[in-house]
């Protein structure tokens, strides 16, 4: 009976070594599909068990910071509840749901940035993954005031204010906002999407896409200066109405200014006048300066790529080229016409214009911090592009002081600092209906920019640049330069 | 040197094993009382081992030196995994391990001379049956996820009769077999290509393919069906050398499986889900189980993720690895230890029915090698059908991993067979030296 013995243990060895093939295939082998696998939840845990960083204001004070849940969890408090909602975002690990800056700097905050060696030898170590710190650029008090004054309008709206000379973004705020600590409730973010909710977790600074009105007209004056074909001095027609694009164009009131100044035309934001510059310089030579601003990308923003939204000419949702036969370049020039340009963008668009032609990338954070206090990485100001020269920033610059001065934004006037800024006031709605939008772009101090912002504020009832989102801007200024 | 200082000396990588492990689960649990506790726990059991190691010397001088400490190192690995999941258990589990210990002792002193078995073969077989139906006896029956494997005993625990059941059956066929095998093979004619036994001997056979068959029905338990079945053909191939026997008994198996695995729902679903384990549809109900036994797996890697660390429960309680202390505890195992601690483990069984080969080999008559052997192969195909099913080589069914998972009854069943194992070789090797 032996021949048989042994070849039953050869089967029995045999049946072995499928086990072990098998196991091999399930670890090893198959292992990055199983774990990359939907149905897999094990990932999703690891993150939950992963004490994530901190995230921190500019004065180093608690936007987010991970606490101890129940197993050795974690989850996110955010001590500043809504105030923060949009550039912070949120981390609910727990639905996989990740907004912001906390999505942006995932690898960072939840310690996967590290290396692959690093990583083994904490484990061999004993230690947790844990994440990094990121401190960010953002001013609080001046995010508290400017979300305040938002809220206090009755109206969605959101304010972005920059550092021009460095492309940090110190104020980031959109209204209605949410507050990310409720998130991880059942329902929360069914409700906060569902209709009738004012959609609270769109970033209006970054997403939303806003009729730009008189505040296009610094890019305008900027081309025309720029290209050589005008000065501040140049003298044009501003009767209203004059027909541009073969339609009669008014300017507010349908007051009628004659022969003046292209600094006047910005002072009083004649429409006409610009109107007629935007015809003479033509599609290209807009659409070049638009570009060179920014527009037709996605601000390059250190923010989740689908949180960030182009600003340019926009036909049923899509961007369109101003060359196109669709687009009105007399009433693109006056902020009119198809555009959607972002809060960010404007904000961008003065920033540049204020920090003598360059244009900064802006910039939400400033520095990685490891759990040991080291910094890992410091954002660099980075020079995003050159629209226009010096020379050109500099007159455009005093044009835009007169409007402060004199003009259409004394409502932003600050004692002891000479502002410069810009109003718009579209109208949206009905003909007739006297809803408008009003926004303001300005930065201060003028002969020293060390602010630049945008306010945009979505719908007021007979409203104005200069009488609804400038006093927001003077406010936010107000704080940022004390 | 002596089989029994052999012996004693691989007892020392047991007791290094369990007192390294504990202190390992301490250690990432944080404990306090680390050094006490994991050394309290390794020298009570290396003392029980010592004292079990002992009584073998004085009753077994000739017994296999190898099987004891092999099945220590399993118990002992056993302990700290299911320490690990929960330390109730492993408290509960030490004392099945002390009641293990004693069925030994008792099964070692009252059945001296095996062979008495012979006489009540009948009896065995019998009363190996009615155990196997006793799940289906309404009021103590236990079903558990629509398998008839327990008999609940209010208050004390859930008896799991097929872990007896197959010591009896394996009994029987090597009694029954060790009369007949010489008629079986002497009668045999070939009818179309295949080699048959006379029907009159063969008889009883087909009978036990029949209760085989009608055990599958009743107990709707693809696995334990195979355990048993293929415990059969082994003795049965080992009995009469043809491995035709085998086929036609493999294809009869396979037809009766066949037709469980379409008609009878539970089985039906176990079967759909181990053709396609990660259906999206089946994850929610019937394929949680295997799904999440696959990612555990594919978590620990090569290395594992080391003691304490693998995911075990969800945060809301709920579990992500359903009963990790018995039918998935190889998942566990390789979550925490990789494939290189399982393929140690795999190898550990492999040992150990290495040894019961042995045993058969050096066995004088036919009755102690065919015993030998059957208890081996049913040990082996015990591990072969819950890691098989763990891995998804086959359809995933409810036994347990033989000295590791948590379970009295398999613990107690389980040293019932090494006791059988070490009074043949210790039999066996008596002669052997006497002999020469």
């Amino acid at each position: 009976m032996s021949q048989p013995i042994m070849r039953l243990f050869a089967t029995i060895v045999l049946l072995f070594a499928i086990l072990a093939i098998w196991t091999s295939r399930w670890s090893v082998l198959d292992a990055k599909d199983l774990r990359e696998n939907a149905l897999n939840k094990r990932p999703l845990l690891a993150q939950l068990h992963v004490k994530r960083g901190a995230i921190k204001a500019g004065d180093g004070s608690l936007l987010a910071r991970s606490v101890r849940g129940p197993g050795g969890t974690y989850r996110r408090a955010y001590p500043a509840g809504s105030l923060f909602s949009h550039p912070v975002g949120h981390a609910v690990i727990a639905l996989n749901q990740l907004a912001g800056i906390e999505r942006y700097r995932n690898d960072e905050l939840s310690g996967q940035g590290d290396d692959e060696l690093g990583s083994l030898a904490d484990q061999l170590q004993g230690k947790r993954q844990q994440g990094d710190t990121v401190v960010t650029t953002l001013d609080p008090d001046a995010q508290r005031i400017a979300t305040d004054q938002l809220a206090a309008t009755g109206s969605p709206g959101a304010v972005v204010a920059l550092d021009p000379r460095t492309g940090a973004v110190l104020v980031m705020a959109s209204s209605p906002g949410y507050d990310p600590n409720d998130l991880g409730e059942p329902g929360v973010f069914r409700e906060l999407n569902g209709s009738g909710s004012g959609a609270p977790l769109l970033d209006r600074a970054t997403q939303s896409s806003y009729a730009p009105g008189s505040t296009f007209k610094v890019i305008t004056a900027a081309a025309a200066i720029d290209s050589g074909k005008y000065t501040p001095d140049s003298v044009i027609d501003g009767s209203s109405p004059k027909v541009i694009s073969g339609v009669p164009m008014r300017n507010d009131l349908g007051e009628s200014f004659g022969p003046i100044t292209l600094t006047t035309a910005m002072t009083s934001s004649v429409n006409t006048v610009f109107g007629q510059i935007g015809e003479a310089l033509g599609k290209e030579t807009m659409a070049d300066y638009m570009r060179r601003f920014g527009f037709y990308r996605r601000p390059p923003l250190d923010y989740p790529d689908d949180e960030l939204v182009a600003s340019g000419e926009r036909l049923n949702g899509k961007l369109l080229p101003v060359t196109s036969d669709a687009v009105d370049v007399g009433r693109m020039a006056i902020g009119q016409d198809k555009l959607a340009v972002t809060p960010m963008q404007m904000a961008m668009v003065v920033a540049a214009v204020a920090n003598g032609g360059k244009l900064m990338a802006p910039h939400l954070a400033e520095r990685i911090v490891d759990p040991d206090g080291r910094t890992v990485d410091r954002i660099d100001p980075r020079l995003a592009s050159t629209p226009i020269s010096a020379d050109t920033a500099q007159q455009v610059n005093l044009m835009m002081r007169t409007v402060v001065e004199s003009g259409t934004g004394t409502a932003v006037a600050l004692p002891g600092i000479e502002v410069a800024g810009k109003t718009g006031t579209a109208e949206i709605g009905v003909t007739g209906a006297n809803l408008t939008q009003p926004s303001f772009v300005a930065f201060a101090p003028a002969d020293d920019p060390r602010i630049a912002i945008a306010v945009t504020v979505e719908r007021s009832q007979g409203g104005f640049g200069g009488t609804v989102a400038a006093p927001i801007a003077r406010a936010v200024l107000e704080s940022l330069l004390s | 040197m002596s089989a029994r200082n052999r012996e004693l000396l691989g007892l020392i990588p047991a007791s290094l094993l369990v007192t390294a492990g504990f202190a390992a689960v301490f250690i990432q649990q944080g404990s306090e009382q680390l050094s006490n506790v994991s050394l309290t726990y390794g020298a009570i059991f290396l003392g029980l081992c010592v004292a079990a190691h002992v009584f073998l010397r004085i009753a077994l001088p000739y017994a296999d030196p190898y099987l004891f400490p092999l099945v220590a190192v399993l118990a002992s690995f056993g302990l700290v995994v299911i320490y690990r999941i929960d330390d109730t258990l492993a408290r509960q589990q030490a004392q099945w391990f002390v009641v293990g210990l004693g069925l030994f002792v008792a099964t070692i002193v009252f059945l001296r001379d095996y062979r008495k078995l012979e006489q009540y073969r009948y009896l065995i077989a019998a009363a190996s049956l009615a155990l196997l139906c006793l799940p289906r006896v309404p009021g103590i029956g236990a079903q558990v996820n629509g398998a008839y494997l327990g008999v609940r005993i209010p208050g004390v625990f859930v008896f799991q009769p097929t872990e007896f059941a197959k010591i009896g059956i394996v009994v029987f066929l090597a009694s029954y077999l060790r009369d007949t095998r010489q008629l079986l093979v002497a009668g045999a004619r070939r009818i179309v290509g295949i080699t048959l036994p006379p029907l009159k001997h063969f008889g009883p056979l087909l009978v036990i393919w029949g209760v085989a068959m009608l055990l599958l029905v009743v107990i709707r338990d693809l696995g334990s069906s195979l355990m048993f079945f293929g415990a059969f053909l082994a003795v049965l191939y080992v009995a009469t050398s043809r491995v035709s026997f085998v086929v036609v008994g493999l294809a009869l198996f396979g037809l009766g499986a066949w037709y469980l695995g379409t008609h009878v729902p539970h089985v039906t679903d176990r079967v759909d889900v181990w053709m396609d384990p990660l259906n999206a549809d089946r994850y929610p109900n019937v394929g949680y189980q295997i799904a999440n036994s696959l990612f555990a797996q594919a978590d620990g890697g090569l290395l594992g993720r080391g003691f304490g660390e693998a995911f075990l429960v969800l945060p809301g309680g709920g579990p992500l690895l359903p009963a990790p202390q018995t039918d998935l505890i190889y998942a566990v195992i390789v979550n925490e230890l990789g494939l290189v601690g399982a393929v140690a483990v795999l190898t550990t069984y492999l040992l150990f029915v290495q040894r019961g080969f042995k045993i058969a080999l050096l066995a004088r008559d036919s009755f102690s090698t065919l015993l030998a052997v059957g208890l081996s192969a049913v040990f082996a195909l015990q591990v072969f059908v819950i890691v098989g099913g763990v891995t998804n080589v086959i359809p995933l069914t409810g036994v347990t991993l033989p000295f590791i998972s948590y379970g009295g009854s398999s613990l107690l069943a389980n040293f019932v067979l090494l006791a059988l194992l070490l009074l043949v070789s210790d039999r066996a090797r008596r002669e052997a030296e006497t002999a020469r």
